[in-house]
């Protein structure tokens, strides 16, 4: 028997995952039109490298990977490019971003495919392979795979975690994948391993899925690899959880648990990996879960930029639901609309309604039960977070860890009160951020003034000089205010360029780790309603 | 607007609160079977007063009534302060004691979960220092006569009160002691109204607030580092005393069964609005109870010492959550 590590806390919701594995995986249809958003992952925005009218193959790639965190997508079919345009994201802000709008021709037809030797492969090719075959980690972050496959300071690691815990109720797309496609995912993980020389693979996942783990114990056997039954419990599929549960190793946040000997990658990313490594094909779908106020829960693999109406009218959408979330029902985003379509990071659809997802009921005053603090997962103090949140005491906050919150859920899900403990850190965070980047610039703008004040004091006493060295040689008066013009364009001219220096972005944000910045990304576009419930809980204040 | 996360364990408040009061039910029962249903009478006034009161301040505030009024909470502190109080006490002390919790100690400070200080011991204080008198009569077990109880509480017929009430013996040793009367065995030996650890029918009420204490941290409204903290220290300090001079010091036990300590140690210190909040905090806010409240028991002027005892480490409280914050997630050692 392994000896496994209890992490503290969390919480066991209803796990509602039955309804939905009683159907294995089917392949959605293609439909009439999809909608490839260009950004589907942490970091950088790829290029569009098609434009309207183009013809694409299935799998070409469309859009490029930009910077160091980035990666590409691909046309998840044959087909034309109808548009290149903004289009709504799957994203609770229901902002906008660029899309590649494509029309299937129902061939399917394929772009060339090849294996990748990665054995051979030296590392940098391996990277640029991995990024433009537009890997990503599938569990729900969409962090480019090729950033956490390299194999750290001692050139290998301990140990290669494969997360199949899936502890979100309703989800079941891993849960479907390891019962259906166990060798897939051990042929990943095996890629993995060699890519990470680890010395060891560990298989976790949790014990309210027998069928996945009977079949992953099948298909890993004699590959000396270890499939381990978690107790169920939420979160014990989030990253850090499961590390902790398996190996006992803390991977404190804003730190890359590469650094720590450990790595964890999704089951559904060790498909993606195979597939790009043995068969040569890009990433352009996953398995998705559509489920909650449906007829027919079911998984389905999807292609990225299918819409989830189209998936939801497959499943047989309730006419009573109310809205659509992707996730779960712990984590899960609310979408904007159905329209918005299935990207990299959709695990699961959920149609939500009344009765399923009932609102909470009247929220109280925090009574410092502690409730929270004992379901928290990342062992913070979640009822101090929401009084300073509350009343933006934001440092103080940032004291007592706000960003280590991983914003699970158990607090909210635990406490007496109904408050909507998560929203007020959500906001906090937004806030903090927002406050970061205006402290930046007024700090460009005052190191500007106080470099025009120098300046200026500094003509001033050219001047000055000027002036006596005029009145001191009065006889080479023709040469010297000459002279003194150039010597002042050319102190115009530093001084712009000092100017300009000193407007680039605030260095800050350049230097954050990755996982600060897939933070940041996903702040951002939440903030602006957040500042709807600032308003609410200040009127509530008074 | 409604995010994550969508499910909710369904609990409330009104659930805590209400799994509070069962849980003094036990206690409650032992009450009435010793020392009569005055006490009934005394939580009946105090309840409605603390709902008037909680009406009145929701009303005065603008909050929703209905919401405010059924989460329990004032009827939790009116019960408290109710067993607190001297069941014989006159009808209008229950009240006043009970408005000053529900007005000034709760809803000036803010209302529900606002309040720093124990909104049941803050008032019992003030009316302590006001009526020591009053709050020195306690029944003796032979007392049961109802309507003698009635009068003594609403028809302020308190010229018979002599006949009814009698020193409990956490007091009766006070005074002996004080007057030199002899050693503590023997005071208590000699006290009438002394059962097996401590005074007869007392110790049973405190044997019910030690089940339905115990039943709380099963249903999990309180976890254990409160009670046991305070019942750990509470008879480590009494032990102490008691080995240094058996003369002079009662055994821990009797302290332990007698007057407010088990109802302290698991209803009043584990009010979570004024208690501490981390682990560490905890242990350490209860012990301060425990230990303070043997001391001022012991050596001040007043019966017993929960009350001021709960205020003094209600103040601590800021400065221990802020020292005893456990470490998070990766960050440990
Ligand atoms: S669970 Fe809710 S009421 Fe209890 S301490 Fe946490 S925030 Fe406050
Ligand atoms: S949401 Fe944050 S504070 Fe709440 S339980 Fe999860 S990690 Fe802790």
């Amino acid at each position: 028997m392994r000896r496994l590590f209890a992490f503290h806390g969390g919480v066991k919701p209803p796990a509602h995952k039955a309804q939905s594995t009683a159907l294995p995986i089917a392949v959605a249809p293609l439909f009439s039109e999809y909608v490839i958003p260009l950004h589907q992952s942490i970091g950088g925005a790829p290029r569009p490298l098609v434009a309207d009218g183009d013809p694409v193959l299935k799998g070409q790639k469309i859009g490029g990977a930009d910077g160091n965190v980035s990666a590409a997508v691909h046309a998840p079919t044959s087909g034309t490019v109808k548009a290149v345009e903004m289009r709504r994201m799957p994203h609770a802000s229901g902002l906008s971003a660029l899309c590649v709008v494509l029309e299937p021709d129902g061939d399917e037809r394929w772009i060339e495919r090849a294996p990748f030797d990665h054995k051979n492969a030296s590392p940098d090719a391996l990277r640029d392979y991995l990024r433009d075959t537009g890997i990503v980690g599938l569990g729900g972050a969409a962090f480019p795979s090729y950033l956490k496959l390299n194999p750290g300071k001692e050139g290998r690691l301990d140990v290669l975690v494969i997360n199949g815990a899936e502890c979100e109720p309703f989800i079941t797309c891993d849960d479907t994948l390891m019962r259906e496609r166990a060798a897939t995912v051990i042929a990943g993980a095996a890629i993995m391993r060699e890519m990470l020389a680890a010395k060891s693979v560990i298989i976790g996942i949790e014990d309210n899925k027998p069928e996945a783990i009977a079949a992953m114990r099948t298909a890993a056997q004699g590959r000396d690899m270890a499939v381990v039954a978690v107790p169920a419990r939420y979160p014990a599929g989030g990253a850090k959880q499961l590390i902790r549960v398996l190996t006992g190793i803390e991977v404190p946040h804003g730190k890359r648990s590469t650094d720590y000997g450990v790595q964890c990658f999704n089951v559904g990313t060790a498909v993606g990996i195979h597939d790009a490594i043995a068969l040569g094909a890009p990433l352009i779908s996953r398995i998705v879960t559509v489920a909650g106020n449906v007829v027919h829960p079911r998984n389905y693999e999807v292609l990225f930029g299918t819409k989830m109406q189209d998936l939801l009218a497959l499943a047989g959408k309730l006419p009573d639901t109310d809205r659509i979330i992707m996730g779960g029902p712990m984590m899960g985003l609310p979408m904007p609309g159905e329209e918005v379509p299935v990207v990299k990071a959709t695990n699961c659809i959920l149609a939500g309604s009344q009765a399923l997802l009932p609102p909470p009921p009247p929220e109280m005053p925090c009574i410092r039960c502690g409730e929270c603090a004992l379901a928290c997962p990342a062992d913070l103090q979640p009822f101090e977070l929401y009084w300073f949140s509350r009343a933006k005491l934001f440092g103080r906050a940032q004291e007592y860890h706000l960003f280590d919150c991983i914003e699970c859920g158990c607090c909210a899900y635990v406490c007496p009160s109904n408050i909507p403990l998560v929203d007020y850190y959500r906001f906090a965070k937004s806030e903090i951020w927002a406050r970061e980047r205006e402290k930046e610039a007024a700090d460009a703008a005052r190191s500007r003034f106080e470099f025009r004040t120098k300046r200026e004091a500094r003509e001033k006493a050219e001047k000055a000089e000027k002036l006596q060295a005029r009145t001191a040689i009065r006889s080479v008066t023709e040469t010297d205010p000459a002279a003194a013009e150039k010597k002042a364009l050319i102190a115009a001219a530093i001084a712009r360029a000092q100017q300009q220096k000193a407007e680039v972005r605030p260095q800050n944000i350049d230097n954050l780790t990755l996982e600060q910045r897939a933070e940041i990304s996903a702040i951002e576009s939440r903030r602006a309603r957040f500042h709807e419930m600032a308003k609410t809980a200040a009127d509530e204040d008074t | 607007m409604n995010n994550s996360p969508y499910f909710r364990q369904p609990v409330s408040v009104q659930a805590v609160m209400l799994k509070v009061l069962a849980a003094l039910l036990p206690g409650l029962a032992a009450y009435v079977w010793f020392f009569g249903a005055a006490i009934l009478v005394q939580i009946a006034l105090a309840s409605s007063a603390a709902l008037a009161g909680e009406a009145a301040m929701l009303m005065l505030r603008r909050r929703p009534l209905a919401l405010f009024l059924s989460d329990g909470s004032a009827l939790v502190t009116a019960w408290l302060l109710a067993l607190s109080l001297p069941p014989l006490s006159p009808w209008w002390l229950t009240v006043v004691a009970t408005l000053f919790a529900i007005i000034v100690v709760k809803h000036l400070y803010g209302g529900l979960g606002q309040n720093p200080f124990n909104p049941a011991m803050a008032a019992f204080c003030v009316v302590i220092v006001a009526y020591p008198q009053l709050l020195s009569q306690w029944p003796s077990p032979a007392s049961g006569d109802f309507m003698n109880q009635w009068q003594m509480i609403f028809a302020g017929a308190r010229e018979h009160v002599d006949a009814l009430t009698m020193a409990t013996p956490l007091d009766a040793l006070r005074t002996g002691l004080h007057a030199g009367t002899g050693k503590a065995a023997a005071i208590l030996g000699g006290t009438q109204g002394m059962g097996v650890l401590a005074g007869q029918g007392w110790e049973w009420v405190a044997v019910g607030y030690l089940a339905g204490g115990l039943w709380l941290i099963q249903q999990r409204i309180i976890t254990w580092h409160i009670p046991a903290a305070f019942i750990a220290v509470f008879l480590a300090v009494a032990s102490a005393f008691h080995l240094g001079s058996a003369d002079r010091f009662a055994p821990p036990l009797f302290h332990l069964f007698s007057g407010g300590a088990l109802l302290c140690a698991f209803f009043i210190a584990t009010d979570p609005v004024s208690a501490a909040t981390t682990p560490r905090g905890k242990l350490i806010y209860a012990a301060g109870i425990a230990f303070l409240t043997y001391i001022i028991r012991v050596f001040g002027a007043y019966p017993d010492g929960i009350a001021f005892a709960t205020l003094l480490m209600n103040i601590c409280v800021p400065l221990i959550d802020m020292w005893t914050q456990p470490p998070v997630f990766g960050h440990k050692k």
